[in-house]
């Protein structure tokens, strides 16, 4: 009964969002207000419905309902409640429900925090939604139904992928999602432009808050599938440049670049086409992501089950939606014109610089990851990229990005007047410079050029975004939430830079095989092995080491990685054990039985790993911290680039 | 502990596609790669704290096991893949290792039998030309168009008297 | 005073544009005082159509991706057209003995490399046995990785359609054909050539398509 009442939900929330969508796009076109209100009634009903649907299969989890295929292929008698309700979004269709639940929650938001704008814009806005949420409930009722029934019932469901049973399952795709799907409001907006033929750049501003809390939330969703596969894959990596991985890292570098080009046109009104098509392309960018994902065509860990039906209609979807916005673009756009001007050292400049170069990055990440796809094309062989391509070519355009960030900071809007920072630079980078010699040459020992370069980058960006907001503080004047969000979203970044250039310089790994009793000396710590003795878990039996770290002959901590054995699927994971010791992570892994009581282990010294998951944090507060900004809030209807009376203070906040 | 195991009788009495078991996460594979199940009575996981007679042979060893994808798995490299087969290539570059080959020779040989598929980085030839050659182009083109946007944009300044609201206040608040 | 200036100086190019059309020449690009009331609408059509036509592009390329999704991540062997390599293993009903490609050369051979361990050499017996009686090329097993004593007994259940077998037990000949699952089977000429090999499971249909149609029309002809 519940799953009928879920499938009966599904059809109604996609009835609901043909209807949002169609009052939302012709209601404000044909001027008929009655359609424009009734847009918002369509929202609540749609997301009602898509609510009571997610219900439905969930109490269907909850209630080990194995008649439906679904909750079969994916739970069993033996699996905890917890993993039960995440196994909902643990394969491709109920992943699908989430990515229209989160779609139908971002929606209702919009819808109330849209109430003081123009009714029709508004209205538009809700119906580019309704066709998006309309899009994807076609797609999961016609191929993938996650409410089908199996006759007859299995006595026992196939259990979730052991490697899912685990905490990061019930955070990172929620959360990653919500980011994904997030961006589709700012591409909302720019459609809603559009479709109006608006010309001023006022929906820049109303449209900021949003493109923000999306590229947070992403951040957010990005780090913990990062910090997952850290410590749940066995091996200690956090980023492949996995086709998958590379699919939300596109939508991010993008977003990353349209909530700095929307800062440009809110503020000058420059750059209004250019915003516009970030803003499509940065939900393109999540389209194709799933698409990536979930029709087979590439080679991942992390894709679902491939289906060339379900690529093809993915695929539609994606011309349809991604073509029809484009299309738009190629008509609204040339009407878009600007006159404000600004100087090379200007604060647009740099901005500009920083949109070109995140998304020649983006653009890259691209290129690599579609080689395979593009080679077949051609009629060529097989074409294999991976770690060694992106590397270099990744960082080619973001490095010259990290030092222009520590210089623009200082620029004025449309005047630089860079010079008057000149000593300000040169101080930050000589400190900064000291610094990262300091610590590579000094704590690490070490020789690598690009580590000193990496953390050098990294001292030089704290250092310069610190300045003003400090610099306001001791001047008693206010310091803005937008500053301080900005701040701390490029002390996160440069936080990450450094982690990344420590970790990947001096990351210590060996390989050891040890019998009870005996130690290895691994980097500045000394690993050794008590012993190995079986234990049981809910679902699953292990063997359970106990390992004792030492350094300098003192003992630090004492880490049990287990190796799993599940039962119903019968499948073999690895439980690491880890420790952070002062942000350095001792991390071990347990690897064969060699008999006679000896085991093989991988152990890892991970320095300055902590930072590696702080430093996204602080990007993230950062992001929330300026969203919450009291200027957003107050929405002027009004038309024409923002003016205001002059103000003596330094132009510098974004 | 038992190596990698085949998918259970009870998998397919629920007529379900038969699942292959993964070294990484969230997988079904094709129907083509389930009929290559492997299932061996000594697995050979990833981890391998068999050493070489010398460290220069050993840091070979580690960097060249981290270049190869594992044939059979899902984007994995040689050094991290639990896979048989993977642990039967790194036996081959340890015993060619030993035997005084090249890393060279050791790549031309991996790529004879598997094809270039089994390489992460794509060779340096004319028809990748265009994947290495991209970034470089369009940092090229992004840099050009970039300053001459600002140089045209820099010509307005003067007469641009549009005064700019930075948000933030002159006084205290 | 309010300047009309074209958008082309206002927006940076999206990414993967096509330089061609952005370096059109435009006579209101130098900025400046004189404002070029209504510029030229073509060239500024041509940029702001840029974006969907790389995206369409980009939908072709996905569209040839999902016709050869079947195809991903199988290797297509590199051995095809070259020399098969040399190889020399123990047989499974003698060890003492050996068997390999010096004893092949100038005939026909099938190679098919399989394990007790393996479902799908399961699945495929009974297709060798059909072929094994039909066709008079020898099908040479290679047993990889397994136990001998194993061998035998399955071979003994489900029925032997191999010439002869041989054991591969460390494995590496299989690595040297650049093997890496089973089963796979192998079409050998006389020159010593590998002319096709199949991945995966062995059907009567493969058989008829792929390898009754290399073989000369003699050979193939006695086979049903």
């Amino acid at each position: 009964m519940l799953p009928e009442l879920g499938h009966f939900a599904l059809i109604l929330a996609m009835l609901l969002a043909l209807l949002q969508a169609f009052f939302g796009i012709a209601g404000p076109a044909l001027g008929r207000d009655r359609w424009v209100s009734a847009t918002i009634s369509a929202v609540a009903g749609q997301f009602v419905m898509v609510a009571t649907a997610v219900g439905c299969l969930v109490l269907s989890f909850v209630n080990f309902d194995f008649s439906v295929r679904y909750v079969a292929e994916n739970s069993n008698t033996a699996l905890p409640l917890f993993y039960r309700i995440a196994a909902l979004w643990g394969a491709h269709e109920g992943s699908l429900l989430l990515w229209i639940l989160l779609l139908a929650c971002w929606t209702v938001a919009v819808a109330i925090g849209t109430t003081r704008l123009p009714p029709r814009f508004a209205a538009r806005v809700l119906g580019v939604l309704g066709f998006l949420s309309f899009g994807f409930l076609l797609f999961t009722l016609v191929t993938s139904n996650p409410f089908l029934r199996i006759e007859p019932p299995p006595a026992d469901g196939v259990d979730l992928n052991p490697l899912l049973q685990d905490p990061g399952l019930a955070t990172h795709p929620p959360v990653l999602y919500t980011g994904y799907v997030g961006l589709a409001v700012a591409f909302a907006f720019a459609g809603a432009a559009m479709l109006e033929g608006r010309t001023d750049p006022i929906w820049a501003r109303w449209t900021r808050p949003w493109a923000t809390a999306a590229w947070a939330f992403l951040t957010c969703g990005i780090t913990l599938g990062a910090r997952w596969s850290y410590y749940t894959l066995g091996w200690g990596g956090y980023w492949a440049w996995d086709p998958v991985e590379n699919a939300s890292f596109m939508p991010w570098l993008v977003a990353t670049a349209l909530i700095h080009s929307l800062a440009v046109t809110d503020k000058r009104g420059l750059f209004k086409s250019w915003t516009l098509l970030l803003a499509i392309v940065g939900f393109s960018m999540s389209l194709v992501g799933t698409f990536l994902v979930r029709s087979g065509v590439i080679v991942s860990v992390h894709s679902f089950a491939a289906d060339p039906t379900r690529g093809t209609a993915i695929l539609i979807f994606l011309c349809i939606a991604i073509g029809t916005a484009l299309a738009l673009y190629a008509w609204r756009a040339p009407t878009l014109r600007s006159t404000g001007g600004f100087e090379l050292t200007a604060r647009e400049s740099f901005l500009l610089f920083n949109n070109v170069l995140l998304v020649i990055a983006a653009a890259t990440v691209f290129g690599g990851t579609m080689a395979p796809l593009i080679a077949a094309t051609l009629g060529q062989g097989a074409l294999s990229v991976g770690a060694p391509y992106f590397r270099p070519t990744f960082l080619l355009p973001i490095l010259p990005l990290l030092a222009l960030l520590s210089i623009g900071i200082h620029a004025n809007w449309k005047r630089g007047r860079l010079a008057d920072s000149r000593r300000t630079l040169l101080a930050t980078l000589v400190l900064a410079c000291a610094f990262a010699l300091a610590v590579v040459l000094g704590a690490f020992a070490g020789r690598h050029v690009l580590s000193v370069v990496g953390v050098a980058l990294g001292a030089w960006i704290i250092l310069s975004s610190l300045v003003d907001p400090i610099d306001r503080w001791r001047r008693k004047l206010t310091v803005s939430r937008a500053l301080v969000g900005m701040t701390l979203a490029h002390v996160g970044l440069a936080v990450v830079v450094i982690a990344i250039s420590v970790v990947e310089s001096f990351t210590v790994e060996r390989d050891i095989a040890l019998g009870a009793g005996e130690s290895a000396r691994v980097g500045a710590y000394d690993f050794r092995l008590i012993g190995v003795h079986p234990v049981v878990g809910p679902n699953y039996s292990a063997e359970r080491g106990e390992v004792v770290v030492s350094r300098h002959g003192r003992v630090v901590t004492t880490l049990y990685p287990e190796k799993r054995e599940y039962w119903v699927r019968q499948q073999v994971g690895t439980a690491a054990g880890i420790k952070n010791e002062y942000g350095t992570d001792l991390f071990v892994a347990l690897g064969d039985d060699l008999g006679a009581g000896r085991w093989s282990l991988r152990a890892q010294i991970r320095p300055l790993i902590l930072l590696l998951w702080l430093g996204p944090a602080l990007m993230a507060l950062g992001g929330f911290c300026a969203l919450s900004d009291r200027r957003y809030g107050a929405a002027r209807a009004t038309a024409g680039a923002a003016e205001s009376a002059p103000s003596a203070a330094k132009e510098r906040t974004a | 502990m038992r190596g990698l195991r085949a998918s259970s009788a009870r998998t397919r009495a629920l007529g379900l596609e038969a699942r292959r078991w993964p070294a990484r996460a969230w997988a079904a594979f094709t129907p083509l790669v389930v009929t290559l199940l492997l299932w061996s009575a000594a697995p050979a996981l990833a981890v391998d704290p068999a050493q070489m007679p010398n460290p220069q042979l050993e840091a070979r060893y580690v960097t060249l096991i981290h270049e190869f994808r594992c044939p059979v798995c899902q984007n994995e490299t040689l050094a991290d893949s639990n896979e048989d087969v993977a642990g039967e290539v790194r036996r081959q570059i340890r015993t060619m290792l030993l035997a005084g080959k090249s890393d060279d020779q050791i790549r031309d040989y991996l790529v004879s039998r598997y094809s270039e598929f089994i390489l992460f980085k794509p060779e340096y030839s004319l028809r990748n030309a265009w994947l290495w050659l991209l970034p470089v182009v369009l940092l090229a083109l992004g840099i050009i168009v970039a300053l001459r946007i600002i140089r045209a944009r820099a010509a307005l300044v003067d007469q641009d008297d549009q005064i700019v609201d930075t948000g933030e206040s002159a006084t205290r608040g | 005073m309010n300047t009309n200036v074209d958008t082309h100086l206002g927006t940076p190019a999206p990414a993967g544009a096509d330089p061609s059309s952005r370096t059109e020449s435009h006579s209101s690009t130098t900025a400046g005082a004189d404002a070029n009331a209504s510029p030229d609408s073509k060239p500024s059509f041509n940029r702001f159509l840029i974006p969907i036509v790389t995206f369409a592009l980009i939908a072709v390329v996905l569209a040839v991706g999902i016709k050869h999704s079947g195809d991903v991540g199988v290797i297509h062997s590199p051995l095809i057209g070259k020399p098969a390599p040399a190889w020399n293993l123990p047989l499974l009903a003698d060890a003492s003995r050996m068997i390999g490609s010096k004893n092949l050369q100038g005939r026909w051979y099938v190679l098919n490399v399989w394990g007790t361990w393996c479902y799908a050499c399961r699945d495929e017996q009974p297709a060798l046995l059909a072929i094994a009686h039909s066709s008079p090329i020898p099908i040479i097993g290679v047993d990889w990785r397994d136990d001998d004593a194993q061998a035998r007994n399955w071979l003994a259940q489900l029925g032997d359609p191999y010439a002869t077998v041989a054991t591969d037990h460390d494995g590496h000949m299989a690595i040297d054909w650049g093997v890496y699952g089973a089963p796979e089977t192998f079409l050998v000429n006389p020159a010593g050539l590998v002319v096709f090999k199949q991945i995966g499971a062995m059907t009567p249909e493969v058989w008829r398509r792929e390898f009754l149609s290399r073989l000369p029309a003699e050979l193939a002809g006695r086979s049903s």
